[in-house]
């Protein structure tokens, strides 16, 4: 098959829609899991329980909540995803899905997200998932991003939600031990961020991104990676302190949060060449990890009940 | 039919079973939360 027919054929396949691949892309999967398990973490951790059944179709309205956000920032970023290496083969700059109906999944996914959670769960659930969509397209999106270097700390405030709405889902309100866990993955998202963004800082210049290392370099990014690890790591551990976390919890966020501070440290000592990739590559797979083992720790504690709390232990010694 | 009406259909056809499994899942939800929800209170009605 000729370069013509090919590139004709895929116009014309472009004009009919793309695969169901390429809807689930726009969802952003990763994050989507990401997301569903914080929110699974807030819905377990919070105190009393509640029906499997509601539990199930309150992670699905999150799942869906967060689909939509993705593929509303697919649609508006299409134009910046085209000229990063990272993103040009998301489904609308290579074509497959057209950006009307990029917009048109987005939206319908998005309000029937927030419709159900507020019909099967409850109102507050609700109204915080839309919240949260609303920042992350209108404020993190559309302003944030391509406006200033504090945009991922900023607009981080959406991908820290989620367990704030599991919290909701399960109890009707919000609490505080639920804004510890909105505060660790806020101040946990600019140094994961920034990470990538370091090695990425050539992709982020081309787009026009007003990135951390595009605009104040990458000394002084690696420099703040390291004062947000610093503050992250103790932060990590508060809810050993406020009966949220218990004994596992606490020596699993330790650990953790030493080992962020480290992989943050190399990233601020290796500032050329090979190392210096090798590091942020490093901090940037450590930070996954970290979120996720921090998370699955206070998981196993609330859902085998086996949570002593710190205070506990020290009240009963 | 060329390659591209041939892609064209297989397409819509995926799209179409997709549609259809998950409304048959938001069905099968619906239900599961209305019980849920009535719990006991299905029963309790004058009679």
């Amino acid at each position: 098959m000729t370069d013509v027919t090919s590139s004709v054929i895929a116009a014309r396949i472009t004009a009919t829609g793309g695969d169901v691949a390429d809807y689930v892309a726009l969802m952003k999967p990763r994050v989507m899991f990401l997301v569903v398990f914080t929110a699974l973490v807030g819905l377990v951790a919070a105190p009393g329980t509640m029906h499997p059944v509601l539990a199930i179709a309150a992670l699905i309205c999150i799942a869906a909540g967060s689909g939509a956000a993705g593929a509303l920032n697919m649609w508006y970023d299409a134009d910046i995803d085209a000229k990063m290496a990272r993103t040009a083969a998301r489904p609308v700059p290579r074509g497959n899905v057209t950006p009307q109906e990029a917009l048109t999944f987005g939206s319908v996914l998005g309000a029937f997200s927030v419709l159900c959670m507020g019909l099967m769960v409850n109102w507050l659930a609700a109204a915080l998932l839309a919240g949260t969509i609303g920042f992350y397209v209108f404020v993190y999106t559309m302003w944030l991003k391509r406006w200033t270097p504090q945009n991922i700390v900023i607009g981080g405030a959406a991908g820290a939600v989620p367990p704030m709405i599991g919290w909701a889902a399960a109890t009707g309100s919000v609490s505080f031990a639920s804004f510890v866990l909105f505060l660790i993955i806020f101040v946990w998202t600019p140094p994961h961020f920034w990470a990538l963004a370091i090695l990425r800082t050539g992709d982020y210049a081309r787009a026009n991104v007003p990135m951390m290392p595009v605009v104040k370099g990458a000394d002084e990014t690696r420099r703040q990676i390291l004062i947000y690890s610093i503050v992250l790591a103790p932060l990590g551990v508060v809810p050993a302190f406020i009966d949220l976390g218990g004994v596992l919890y606490a020596a699993t966020s330790v650990i953790l949060g030493v080992l962020f501070v480290y992989f943050a440290w190399q990233c601020y000592r290796e500032r050329t060449g090979e190392k210096a990739d090798r590091a942020a590559k490093q901090l940037f797979a450590y930070s996954v990890l970290y979120l996720f083992l921090l998370f699955a720790a206070l998981l196993v504690e609330h859902g085998f009940g086996i949570g002593e709390s710190l205070p506990a232990l020290f009240w009963t010694a | 039919m060329d390659d591209a009406d041939k892609e064209r259909q297989r397409r819509q056809r995926t799209r179409s079973k997709a549609i259809g499994w998950l409304l048959f899942a938001l069905v099968v939800l619906f239900f599961l939360v209305t019980m849920v929800r009535l719990g006991g209170n299905v029963v309790d009605r004058p009679l």
